[in-house]
Order: C-alpha cells, then structure tokens, then sequence
C-alpha cells in the first residue's frame, strides 16, 4: 500500500556534528489525520524541512505519495502543502497576490489562481482584506493567510507546524473545524503542535520524536490507553479542614476549597463521588487537571531521559574503568 | 526539461519583481533619473563645453552612452540583490523552494527581474538624456545586445552577492567598494587613450570598462575596445557568472540548511 508519507532512516546532521536526525523511521497513511510532538530542538521542524525540501538531508528515504523526494522532487512537491512556524510571506504585498504568485510557483494560470484564492479567503474569511497589505493583518489572520496559500495548488498532504500558536481560542476553534473539514474531504495531515489537547482531539494516529529519534509512534487511542491515572481537580462548596484518607483514590489539598484526586482508570467516577460522599465533601464542579496526552508525553520524554542519562552513566563508568585499567 | 507550468512559474517571478519595483518607484526609479540629470548638467552643459571634443564628439555626447551603461549596471545589480536578499531574510523564498519550481526557473526569474528594472532605468535616463543632445544609434543591434547582456550580467553577479549575503552590510559593500570605483574607472567619462600607458594597461583588467565601450560603439561607432572583444568578453563573464549562481542554488547555499 502506498503511504502517504513514508520516511526511512532518515538521517540529518548539522555543521560542527550536531545531529538533529538519528535515522528516523515513520509512516504515515493516506488521509490520515497525524500528529507529530516534541519538545523544542527535537527534530521536528528539520523532519518538516525535509519532507518539504526546505533542508538538505545527509541521509535516508523520503516517499510522498510513493514519489521519492531524491529522484521525483517535483512530484513530491506538487503533493505537499506546509503550513510553517514563523509567517514567511512578502509582507509588503497585497494578501490575494501572495495567494496568486505562490499558484503561479506551482505552474497554475492566474485566472484560476484567482477564483481559487476567492473561494480559500471567502473560506478563510479574509475576503474582505484580499487588497490590505499582509503586514497589516492581526496575528490570527496571518495565521489563516499561510494556510490558504498552502492550499492554493491544493496539495493532497497538508503539513502544519504549530498553526495554532499565539492564535485566539475563537480563532483556534474555527481553525479545527476547517481542518478537520479537509481532513474529511481527502486531504492527509500532519500537525505539530504544542497544545497537546489540540493533537488529543484532532489526530488520529501520533508519533513522539525526542532527541532526534522516534520514540513512539502509534494510534492515539492505543496511546491514551495506557494511561493508567487520571487527575482531577475538584472545587469544593465548603471549606475542607484535613484531608480524609480514601481506599482507591489519592487527594491532595491545593486550598481549602480545592481538592485534586488521582482516579485509577479501572475506578468509575461514581465511585469517587461516592466516596466523597461518605466524608460529606460537596462538589461544585470538575475538571481535568491537565490533557491525558500532556501526562503520557512527558511520561515518555522522562523515560527517555532517565533512560539516556543511565546509558550515559554506564558509559562513563565503563570509561572510568578503562582509564583506571589502563 | 522546461514546460508549461516552469513557464507559468517563470512568468509569476518576473511580474512579482516588476511589480515590487514598480510600487516602490520613487526609491527605484527616481533617483538615477535624477542623478543622471545632474550629471547631464554638471559633466555635460558646465564642465562639458569647458572640455571640448572627445573622440570626436561633443564632451556630453561622449558621455551619454556611458551614463546610461551605469544606471543599467547598478540598477540590475541593486534590483536582485535587494530582492533576492529580501527573500532570503524575510523567509519568502521558501514559497520558491517548496513549489516543483526548478532551480534554473529561481534564477532566470529574479535575472528577469533585474533586467526589467536595469533596462527601465536605461531607458528614462536616455530619455532624460534627450534633453541635451540629440541620440542618432549607429549600430542599433549592437546596442541592444551589449545593453541585454550587461544587464544580464550584473543581474546575475547581484544575485551572487544575495546568496553570500548574511546582512544588510553585505549587500552595499560590493556595490560600494567594487562596482561604484569599476564603473567610474570605466571609461564612463573619459577615453582610456587620455591616460598613461600604465594606466591603460591597467584599465583592460576592468570588465566595466568593456561594456562601456561596447555600448558606446553601438551608439556613436567609436570606442577604445574592438566591439567584438567588448561582445566577445561580455558572454564569457555572463556564462561563467550563471553557472556559478546555478551551482550555488543548486547546492543551496545561503538557503537551505
């Protein structure tokens, strides 16, 4: 089966032996809406650099709808669509000629490059300021304005790299709901992002690169699944003078009137509530204390570490040792 | 292999150029206008009739070719390194490098662009030129085609120094250390066979001085260089400048990491 992004080994080392990329492995379907986390400097945005020829890599296989990226550039091109970090259009220039010359890039005439910037920023719902100079757009509009110029040759992968950042809850949301539109319509994704409840609600499989290396890369679902504790955290009506010790359920007082509990997943809430009722503790309202994603990504990025940091210590041991032996 | 779409490509990176300098017209094309007006008075009507003939010509027609050959060379060359700088700095040309557009394409876009401001830029002046003398082309073809290449050529070595470029210094340091000094040596103003043998040995080593005498030969049929070394050199330096700016596109220096 053809994927549509399929990514072997995939090696990237900078100047001065900084290794960004420790060959990657990573495969991702067709119409797949995927997830791509790590914490800053992880191998990210050199991964993205790649796939999208923004970045020379020192080794490995890049295929986009089957196409190799070394001997089928154009083709691989043609098929993607970046959505990148920081806004890197011609801020000079008016918003719907940014939309026509990124067409004219991709080889389509401007008549239809017109009708199809219509239809992206009547979409996008900046219509009304195709003629404003892009510089005087709000930082949510920009946002849009990179996405609909991603989406001007539509591309059959959309790559996004944290599209959502310093953008307003409101904005946030219609900016789902348009993705996961396209999503539905056909198009493959591939989001990073730093809001993890963003990557929890939208994507459907997820891989976690930390230090230049896959260290996870499965179905969200199977990923939630292994968390086994839940936080939450529990506004009170009255007062709590100390903390009653319950079976099943571990409390912890952040002020008199909030409580957090850690719920063991195999526990329904009935039963925390029940046991709050025992102890004649009333609650006002609820919430989760942070995404599940959140917990289990920084459960993974702390295995790694502890992991690394353990090889290095038996590493410099051995050194030691052979120092001492020598 | 070029085709519909490279050209469409091709066509979209030459309007985007034109249109950038055509909207910042008062810092594109106004200044060498009016620089060249004041030459035009100055070196021409005041100094000029002071001089008297040169190469058998009045001092402002012997001029006149030259004046024109340096707008084209230093608006070329500003137009791409401005432009192509710009995008580099600003992230823009990653709409360039992700798109199925070759690198050839890159590069003859923003060459395109240089000339369409070079060649705007010659013409005002020329025409600005028409107020004081009068312009009789001897050798039109000759002109033309010394004109298209040097503004070529400069196009080319200004993108050069766009991709070397890592700050705004960088790009006025080659117009003002290298191309300013070569074009006034160049023969802009004066015959080199004025100067000591020394000097004029000396002279033969500036590219400029070339095209100066090229053009300048396609429009009065007088010049210190055959027209056809002039011609000759001229698409060597272009051939040569080229295959380096393809190579350094092609290897991404300066913009990919």
């Amino acid at each position: 089966m053809t994927h549509a992004l399929k990514i072997t080994n995939l090696k990237k080392t900078y100047a001065g032996s900084i290794h960004a990329l420790k060959g990657i492995n990573l495969e991702v379907e067709k119409g797949d809406f995927f997830a791509l986390l790590g914490a800053n400097g992880a191998g990210k945005s050199t991964a993205i650099g790649i796939i999208c020829s923004l970045v020379n890599k020192t080794s490995g296989n890049v295929e986009v709808f089957g196409y190799d990226l070394e001997t089928q550039r154009e083709k691989v091109q043609e098929h993607i669509g970046l959505v990148p970090q920081e806004f890197n259009f011609n801020v000079w220039e008016p918003v719907i000629e940014i939309l026509i010359n990124q067409a004219g890039y991709y080889g389509i005439d401007r008549p239809t490059a017109k009708e199809r910037a219509e239809e992206l920023l009547r979409h996008l719902e900046l219509w009304d300021k195709r003629h404003q100079q892009a510089n005087k757009l709000s930082g949510g509009m920009k946002r849009r304005l990179m996405i609909a110029r991603a989406l001007i040759h539509k591309p059959k992968l959309l790559i996004l790299d944290e599209p959502t950042a310093g953008v307003d809850i409101e904005i946030r949301r219609s900016m789902w709901a348009f993705l996961k539109q396209l999503n539905q319509a056909g198009t493959t994704i591939i989001l990073t992002t730093h809001y993890l409840e963003e990557a929890e609600n939208m994507c459907n499989n997820i891989a976690i690169i930390n230090q230049g290396e896959v260290v996870e890369s499965t179905s969200m679902k199977d990923l939630l699944s292994r968390l086994n504790v839940e936080t939450f955290v529990l506004d009170l009506k009255e007062p709590l003078e100390s903390l009653p010790e319950m079976e099943g359920v571990t409390l912890r007082q952040r002020d008199t009137k909030t409580l957090e509990a850690d719920l063991d997943k195999s526990r329904s809430l009935n039963f925390l509530f029940e046991k709050l009722s025992e102890y004649d503790i009333r609650v006002l309202s609820m919430r989760n204390k942070t995404s599940r994603l959140e917990e289990l990504f920084m459960t993974l990025l702390n295995t790694e570490k502890v992991q690394n940091q353990s090889t290095d210590n038996k590493k410099n041991k051995t050194e030691t040792d052979t120092e001492v032996l020598s | 292999m070029i085709n519909k779409k490279h050209l469409t490509a091709f066509r979209t990176i030459i309007t985007k150029e034109v249109l950038r300098f055509l909207r910042i017209w008062v810092q594109t094309l106004i200044p060498p206008a009016i620089t060249m007006t004041l030459y035009f008075v100055i070196f021409g009507n005041l100094i000029g009739d002071a001089i008297g003939e040169m190469g058998g010509f009045k001092y402002i027609e012997y001029i006149i070719p030259g004046l024109i050959m340096m707008s084209v060379i230093t608006n070329s060359y500003s137009n791409v390194v401005a432009a192509f700088f710009n995008a580099k700095m600003y992230g823009h040309i990653q709409e360039m490098l992700i798109s199925p557009v070759p690198n050839h394409v890159i590069l003859l876009g923003y060459i395109g662009g240089g000339m369409a401001r070079g060649l705007t830029v010659g013409l005002i002046v020329t025409l600005v030129s028409l107020f004081f003398s009068d312009l009789n082309i001897k050798h039109p073809f000759i002109t033309i085609g010394i004109v298209l290449m040097t503004s070529m050529l400069f196009s080319i070595a200004g993108f050069i120094n766009a991709v070397y470029a890592r700050n705004f210094d960088d790009i006025s340091i080659i117009p003002t250390f290298v191309l300013t000094p070569l074009t006034y040596l160049g023969g802009v103003f004066y015959s080199i066979s004025l100067l000591s043998e020394f000097w004029q040995t000396l002279s033969l080593a500036n590219p400029v001085l070339y095209m100066v005498n090229g053009f300048r030969y396609g429009i009065l049929g007088v010049s210190d260089i055959n027209p056809w070394i002039s011609f000759s050199l001229i698409i060597l330096f272009t051939a040569a400048l080229y295959l380096l700016a393809y190579r350094l596109v092609k290897k991404g220096v300066g913009i990919r990491s």
